[in-house]
């Protein structure tokens, strides 16, 4: 079973790569852009072939190491 | 890469030209494999064989009773005293960096370091030796962000302080870049380790990373001439890893520090090829490799693959057969691959097994020796355009700012600030603190003094001179914080050899550097030949860059360029107005015309054995060598760097203000001293011409016409360039 | 005191924190391999700076979640001293040992240069060879220490006063950290995480003593 975990920063943490990205943007004449965010996708191949369980382990991996809850949230997708 | 028919065409592809691939037939009696014709294409190219130089790089002198391993090691060593020796070589990795920055410039670090270690030194400091496109092309600003954020990334994770460099911008670099990287390290003098393999039946081991497909004929791509599509091959640039690298040296010296080793060299350029080629070839056995063994990152290489992949952070060794079980567990230790993927034989072949199939059987010895060797056709050097006298266009003060501004000058803080030049705990004298780099050997009081020079304005004007004024600059530089300089390391970039306008710089090129090192007692111990360094036919400036390396018995006695108040300020060498190729003349007078300064060899000598001994006796409060941009320069660098002011005093009548505060002639220095008269005097008894220049103080410069200028003018102007350019993304236009 | 340094791999100043260490404590400190985390008879362990597994995901994640943690974590539960400097400080916060989270710096870049550092409290263990509002040089060498914690962690700290240096002019904040904070420490006071170097400036020929005292400080506690 495949996990994609996507971590993004925290609305509200200062995120200076999505700003440099739209800053960027902007430069290249892509001036319909609001904002930028920057994130991470993490992909996890798992022996685990129930999709319940499956996500219930990547959501715990993405707790306890891929993502540190205090900057940054987490969402996991199955398949 | 499906099975292509190994023929003439292919191994056109591979880069050998038509009577290499005859002598490649000739040699095995029968059509190459395509991994045979791999590893031919790889030895025998430029990056490897150093078919077009290597008959002249025979005149540059090599040994000194202090020289422990000159070139032809992966490494040079000499003695450094307290039975320590300094391990050092300089290399480049230009073409990557033109078409992958970041990681071109980051391998170039990893790839360096491990040429060093692999010697059972412990690296201790990097240097770099940068050459960037013109500042408004359109494609440099990207260029020099990436390549300082790649030595960076690269040397800050490894944990290898950064402590010097140089950078030039110069229109002749837009298309290919020069990045020139150098490393140090300490061993003790006694537990150097060679590649020479050695004892028959003995292990041979793989150990650092998985190989994958990256950088798959890396050695031939430097030995090509970029055409405009050069993008296209960005696939095989390297990607660096300096966790593992950093794993592979505490593994490496861990295991140094027992019998285990054999021999041991990097995979660096043409990887597995390589490496097992030499070690066996110098060992003079044979060697048998099953490619099974080999550690794989990617499913269903072939034989080819990974006889060429240039895949980072891999080292090959010939162990002890009853040491292989504690090799294998220090590996283990530091989670980094260990594999047995052959032995040593007795047939001098090398031969390559992968999945049952003999993939390759070489005789080694026609390999090396039969590898081409050619004397290219020279043509002279063009002489530069002449110089015409000149007024004076702009005055002393305003040609300062303007020099102080430009970006061959302007302060480097942006690049330094991003290079951790403390881990160690060793560096005394960082970068900008003094004329070389000082670090110190942990645990003594002893340091190392390191530069990099070369001015390649110079050798564009005149070959000879410019490659000899690289290697007086080094040695200056060096005795400029007190060192005894002992040797050097050169990375030789040119263009095109097959030119002969190019070929006759580089002989030009070579013949001056031997001069200059047989003079100065100060010779060559390793080295890099970088050639075809051009884009659509245009090639870089001759840039022979010299890494130098000297040692000083205690640390404590390094001087650095920051003036203290209350000082009197000396000139030592003699001043002769020379404008010729000098920045004022470019940058204020708008033209590149005139021959370089001339390097005098034995004035050089004299004033800087003089220096040295002034500096060693005590009193020598700041020393800094007069060079581009000349006596005003370096003394408002001086100013700069100690925060204090100074008021100058007039030149000498019959020299205009310009040429004598702006020229750029060799063997000079400046000194605060306490007692300048005595100085002067001590200096004219010794032979050596000497002036007082002025006083120290106060919070202004004060030129010898009138003018002041304050630190905070002179501060602004000497470090507004970088900033602006890289952060602000303000557009470079040149002063006229 | 004993001082003890912890190695995890890709830690890299572990030479540079030995150094100050012995320079103060007059003996050198243990140096402990991560996977062998026996802290018998160790009052301070010391956490240095590197790039430990490579600050791959994020720095100091994987040590914080590595088997020797536990070791480390009852240690602060006895009470035991901790001194986590630059990717040791990242490690403490990502094993929850400090509060907040380091992120890049605000202007994207590795920054290695010496900083100001003001001493906010000068009555704990690390910081008593120090005056209170005294501002001392460190050299920093970093990429993530840009110090973040939600407004009331941030209030919580201040007001409990746990912020243990702040940059201060006339280098000032370097890397965007909130509030200017530099270095934080436990409730307890036994736990302190830095991001700058002060073990790099210990040797007036390395460019001064600034950094001595706070292992003069240790080595007196």
């Amino acid at each position: 079973m495949k996990a994609t975990v996507t971590v993004m920063l925290r609305p509200g943490v200062l995120d200076p790569q999505g700003r440099a990205i739209a800053q960027a943007l902007h430069a290249l004449g892509f001036t319909g852009v609001a904002e930028v965010r920057a994130g991470k996708v993490i992909e996890l191949d798992l022996d685990e072939a129930d999709p319940t369980r499956a996500r219930a382990q990547a959501e715990e991996m993405a707790r306890r190491l891929l993502a540190n809850t205090v900057i940054e949230s987490f969402r996991v997708e199955i398949g | 890469m499906t099975a292509r028919t190994v023929d003439a065409a292919l191994a056109r592809e591979f880069g050998l030209a038509a009577g290499e691939y005859a002598r490649v037939l000739a040699i095995l009696g029968r059509t190459p494999t395509l991994a045979e014709l791999g590893i031919f294409s790889v030895m025998w190219s430029e990056h490897c064989s150093y078919k077009s130089s290597r008959l002249w790089l025979r005149q540059l002198p090599t040994t000194a009773p202090w020289v422990i391993h000159g070139p032809g090691e992966n490494a040079g060593v000499v003695d450094i005293g307290d039975g320590l020796a300094a391990v050092f070589k300089m290399e480049s990795h230009n073409h990557p960096s033109f078409i992958e920055p970041y990681q071109g410039a980051a391998t170039g670090v990893g790839g360096i370091m491990r040429d060093v270690f692999t010697m059972g030194a412990r690296p201790i400091a990097n240097l770099n030796a940068l050459r960037f496109g013109d500042p408004a092309h359109p494609r440099t600003r990207h260029i020099v962000d990436g390549v300082v954020r790649g030595i960076g990334g690269y040397g800050n994770c490894v944990g290898v302080a950064t402590v010097g460099g140089e950078v030039d911008f110069h229109p002749a670099y837009n298309g290919n870049p020069l990045v020139n990287a150098m490393t140090v390290g300490v061993a003790r003098r006694d537990r150097i380790f060679l590649s020479a393999a050695a004892g028959v039946g003995n292990p041979v081991v793989y150990v650092g990373s998985k190989t994958g497909r990256d950088g798959i004929h890396g050695a031939t791509m430097a030995s090509a001439a970029f055409a405009g599509d050069s993008e296209a091959k960005r696939p095989t640039v390297q990607v660096g890893d300096p966790f593992t690298e950093k794993l592979l040296i505490e593994a490496c010296l861990e295991l140094m520090a027992t019998d285990a080793i054999v021999a041991i060299q990097d995979m660096g350029a043409a990887g597995l090829t390589s490496s097992s080629v030499e070690m066996a070839g110098k060992g003079g056995v044979g060697i048998a490799l099953d490619l099974d063994a080999v550690p794989q990152r990617e499913a269903g290489m072939t034989a080819y693959e990974m006889m060429l992949s240039e895949s980072q952070e891999r080292m090959l060794m010939v162990l002890r057969p009853e040491r292989e079980a504690l090799a294998r567990a220090i590996f283990a230790k530091w989670e980094l691959d260990f594999s047995v993927i052959g032995r040593l034989t007795d047939s001098g072949r090398i031969v390559v097994r992968h999945r049952g199939r003999i993939e390759a059987d070489i005789p080694l010895a026609p390999l090396a020796d039969q590898a081409p060797l050619y004397r290219r056709p020279t043509a002279p050097p063009a002489p530069p355009p002449p110089l015409h006298r000149l007024p004076d266009p702009a005055g002393l003060a305003p040609a300062l700012l303007r020099l102080l501004a430009c970006p061959d000058l302007c302060a480097r803080t942006w690049i330094w600030d991003q290079y951790d030049a403390t881990v160690g705990g060793q560096t005394v004298k960082r970068p900008g603190a003094a004329d070389a780099a000082v670090v110190r050997i942990e645990g003594h009081a002893r340091a190392l003094a390191l530069t990099t020079d070369c001015t390649p304005r110079y050798c564009a004007a005149d070959a000879a001179q410019g490659a000899a004024q690289a290697v007086a600059e080094a040695w200056r530089n060096l005795t400029a914080v007190g060192a005894t300089p002992l040797a050097l390391t050169d990375n030789l970039n040119f263009g095109n050899p097959e030119r002969p306008e190019v070929m006759g710089q580089l002989v030009a090129a070579v013949t001056g550097m031997a001069a200059a090192c047989r003079a100065l007692d100060f010779p060559v111990v390793s080295g890099n030949v970088s050639l075809y360094n051009e884009t659509d036919g245009r090639s870089v400036l001759p840039t022979p860059a010299i890494g130098g390396l000297g040692v000083m018995e205690d640390a404590a006695q390094a001087v650095g360029i920051a003036l203290p108040a209350g000082h009197d300020l000396v000139l030592l060498g003699a001043a002769t107005g020379h404008l010729g190729q000098s920045l004022w003349l470019r940058e204020v007078a708008g033209q590149a015309a005139g021959w370089p300064p001339q390097v005098d060899l034995p004035a050089e000598r004299r004033v800087g054995d003089f220096v040295r001994a002034r500096i060693r006796a005590g009193g020598v409060a700041a020393c800094h060598d007069v060079s581009d941009g000349g006596l005003l320069v370096a003394v408002a660098e001086m100013v700069l760097a100690g925060d204090v002011g100074a008021a100058l005093l007039p030149g000498p009548d019959g020299l205009t203000p310009h040429g004598f505060w702006f020229g750029e002639e060799q063997a000079r220095y400046v000194l605060a001293v306490g007692d300048g008269a005595a100085l002067v005097a001590a200096a004219l008894a010794a032979g050596v011409p000497a002036r007082r220049l002025g006083t120290t103080g106060g919070g202004d410069l004060t030129l010898p016409d009138g003018a002041t200028i304050s630190l905070m003018t002179l501060r602004q102007a000497h470090e507004r360039f970088l900033p602006d350019w890289l952060e602000q993304g303000r557009e470079f236009q040149a002063q006229g | 005191m004993n001082a003890a340094i912890m190695l995890f791999p890709g830690i890299n100043r572990e030479r540079d924190m030995a150094i100050a260490l012995t320079r103060s404590f007059g003996r050198p400190p243990r140096m402990i391999w991560h996977r062998e985390a026996d802290l018998t008879g160790i009052d301070v362990v010391v956490i240095p700076g590197g790039f430990s597994y490579g600050d791959y995901l994020r720095c100091g994640a994987m040590a914080a979640h590595s088997p020797c943690m536990a070791a480390i974590r009852a240690h602060a539960v006895r009470g035991g001293y901790i001194l986590g400097v630059c990717n040791g400080f990242q490690i403490l916060t990502e094993a929850g040992l400090l509060p907040g989270a380091l992120l890049r710096n605000a202007n994207l870049r590795f920054i290695a240069r010496d900083c100001c550092l003001r001493v906010e409290r000068g009555d704990t263990v690390f910081t008593s060879h120090y005056q209170r509002g005294q501002v001392f040089r460190a050299p920093m060498a970093h990429g993530d220490g840009n110090y973040f914690a939600d407004p009331a962690t941030l209030d919580r700290l201040e007001g409990e006063g746990l912020v243990a240096f702040r940059y201060a002019p006339p280098v000032g904040n370097p890397n965007g950290s909130a509030r200017d904070i530099a270095g934080i420490l436990s409730p307890n006071l036994r736990v302190l995480g830095l991001m700058p170097h002060p073990e790099d400036l210990v040797d007036p020929l390395l460019g001064g003593e600034d950094g001595k005292p706070l292992f003069d400080s240790l080595a007196a506690a």
